[in-house]
């Protein structure tokens, strides 16, 4: 270290420290960083290689497999569209990953986004810079809602692409067994998953909370899961039919509607506001924990 | 920011893990151009006191107020003008030295973006800028924090335990680096084990033990009037050391190898100067040796393990209540 450099950094005039004051970052600088960490971490990417495989491996698999075989053992429409339109394919795909896989994609990052920084200490270097803490919560909860929204979209387009570029971009028949075109079908297929975010966030918003209230990345990833499991769970028990259709798992079906002649837009409206009663609580109880909590680790 | 407030001022400050008091009714005056040490053994509050001044902790009771300004009710505002580290400076380890203070400056706004290169080349880490942190020693690290902490441009530098970890090198260069940045004007609040570094660096200090401040003022005072000692050689030792013991102001007399050791203010050390001419005993060496600062700490420190708290009431802190030493209560 030298001791000797002729030029200080600290000896700031006057003028200078001035003119940095009121130049404080708002939270899109914030927001940005947090992206540029997101970036540079492997966790990142293990969540996204998840989301573009799982497509792949079920395009490769249905290639290999003889045609007559196609639809055999499924009820859904679209299974048995899989080699007659290629648009088939990403709606079986959210209809497969909605349950648990986007879940788990979402809290991997939304389970680690404040825990992670907590356990190493770095949460009280940024926290001792000029942005407030109100600011710092914001982008991190942005940046984990943003990651699990590339996570629907990229694993929907990859399911996209392969299942056209198999299949075909031809016309689909919808769940009310009305064909429409392959334009409108890949609007509908876009529509489908931005309706499936809904409830999606709403997971991401419960790995918030976990995140920050238990300082522990694992148990935060594994709690927002396990919570959806419970759900699931919770919703087979007889007795709590009343129940179900306010729990967060009945909502991951919600653009269902969307594929029905004329559109059901009823579910998307009811997942709206159930998932806010889970989204709403999860952040303020996360933001006011965040605001008032000792920062001691590291 | 209030230009005329001091830069840290803190009034009874008090955190509480349920049963156990961390910091026990604390209170700091560091002044303007103060290099201030903060000292204690492991456990005495000192980390969890710059926690809260660095408002990363919630005090249970007191404030603490940075230029006048508590970073419990200014929030990032009560940081303007502020850098430093508790414990060890953490950065991102996947990302480079570079790219973790272009993070910083960005948290940091104003001109701060402009100044990495310039406080990379200061802390000597220009050349393994790009390389990720996950591989820097510990030292680099340090290295590292003082960087990031000068991006900020402070007035208020927090350090705590800014050498630990360093080689001799590492920590002459931080002491030299610390010396400098106080030359320049800027505040210091040095926490801190290395007695040494402390009374190399510090003109004020405070002293705490299990979560209370036993001293707080200057370290001269501290020195000069805790430990005032004399060492005595004279052409006839023992009759010195006779009349030594009959001098009233004089205490703590004893006879060594080289020599009579005592303790007493100047006025006394006159009125024995002239009584050993009286007697004719020739004066060879009489040599003041002020206590370092090692000694003064395990006074305060070890002693106040037994009866703590109810050492006394200082000049210093009597205004506002806390049980604080005079240096004359030390001695």
């Amino acid at each position: 270290m030298s001791a000797t450099t002729s030029a200080p950094p600290a000896a700031a005039p006057p003028a200078a420290l001035s003119s940095r004051r009121g130049h404080r970052p708002g939270t899109p600088t914030v927001l940005r960083w947090e992206l540029r960490k997101l970036v540079s971490q492997k966790r990142t990417y293990l969540g996204f290689a998840l989301a573009v495989i799982l497509p792949l491996i079920f395009v490769i698999v249905q290639n290999l497999r003889e045609p007559h075989d196609h639809g055999r053992g499924s009820d859904s429409i679209f299974a048995a569209q899989i080699t007659q339109s290629g648009l088939a394919t990403p709606v079986l795909m959210l209809l497969f990953l909605s349950v648990f896989m986007l879940p788990l994609i979402s809290a991997l990052v939304a389970g680690d986004i404040v825990a992670n920084e907590d356990g190493n200490g770095t949460l009280k270097t940024i926290l001792t810079r000029s942005v407030d803490r109100g600011q710092v919560f914001a982008a991190k909860t942005l940046a984990a809602m943003l990651y699990a929204t590339i996570a629907v979209y990229l694993s929907a387009a990859v399911a996209t692409a392969a299942g056209v570029a198999s299949w075909g971009f031809n016309s689909i028949t919808t769940f009310s067994g009305t064909v429409v075109s392959a334009p409108k079908g890949l609007l509908l297929v876009f529509a489908a998953n931005t309706c499936y975010l809904i409830p999606l966030l709403a997971v991401t918003s419960v790995g918030v909370l976990l995140s920050t209230t238990t300082r522990n990345s694992a148990a935060s990833v594994v709690g927002a899961v396990g919570i959806v499991i419970l759900l699931f769970i919770i919703a087979q028990i007889p007795g709590l039919e009343g129940i179900k259709p306010y729990l967060l798992t009945e909502q991951f079906e919600n653009w269902h509607g969307l594929l029905r002649t004329p559109t059901d837009w009823s579910p998307i409206w009811h997942s709206l506001w159930v998932c806010a009663l889970y989204i709403a609580p999860c952040l303020a109880a996360a933001y006011l924990v965040f605001l008032r909590r000792d920062v001691a680790g590291g | 920011m209030s230009d005329a407030a001091p830069p840290v001022k803190a009034r009874g400050l008090v955190k509480r893990y349920d049963e156990v008091v961390a910091v026990d009714h604390i209170d700091l005056n560091v002044r303007a151009g103060d290099v201030y040490g903060f000292l204690g053994p492991n456990g005495a509050g000192k980390t969890t006191t710059l926690r809260m001044a660095l408002g990363l902790i919630t005090p249970s009771e007191g404030s603490v107020e940075l230029f006048g300004r508590d970073p419990m009710r200014h929030g990032a505002r009560a940081l303007e003008g502020v850098a430093g580290f508790v414990e060890a400076p953490r950065f991102y380890p996947y990302l480079g030295a570079r790219k973790n203070l272009e993070l910083l400056a960005a948290l940091d706004g104003g001109g701060a973006a402009e100044r990495i290169a310039e406080v990379l080349e200061i802390v000597e880490l220009a050349p393994r800028a790009k390389h990720r942190v996950g591989g820097y020693s510990h030292g680099m690290r340090q290295r590292l924090g003082i960087a990031a902490a000068l991006l900020r441009r402070p007035r208020l530098l927090i350090l705590d335990e800014p050498a630990t970890g360093l080689d001799p090198a590492g920590m002459r260069d931080m002491r030299l680096l610390i010396r400098r940045l106080a030359d320049e004007g800027i505040t210091v609040l040095l926490s801190s084990h290395q007695l040494p570094e402390v009374q190399e660096l510090c003109d004020r200090v405070a002293i705490v033990d299990s979560g209370r401040v036993v001293y707080e003022g200057a370290l001269s005072d501290l020195r000069r009037q805790g430990g005032a000692g004399y060492k005595l050689r004279t052409t006839d030792d023992p009759r010195a050391l006779q009349i030594v013991r009959e001098q009233p102001s004089l205490e703590h007399a004893s006879a060594g190898e080289h020599g009579l050791a005592f303790q007493g203010d100047e006025h006394a050390v006159a009125e024995l100067s002239l009584a050993l001419g009286r007697a004719g005993v020739g004066i060879l060496a009489l040599t003041p040796e002020l206590a370092t600062l090692e000694d003064l700490f395990f006074r305060l420190t070890e002693g106040a393990a037994g009866d703590g708290a109810s050492a006394v009431t200082s000049a210093g802190a009597a205004a506002n209540g806390a049980d604080t030493q005079t240096p004359a209560q030390i001695a």
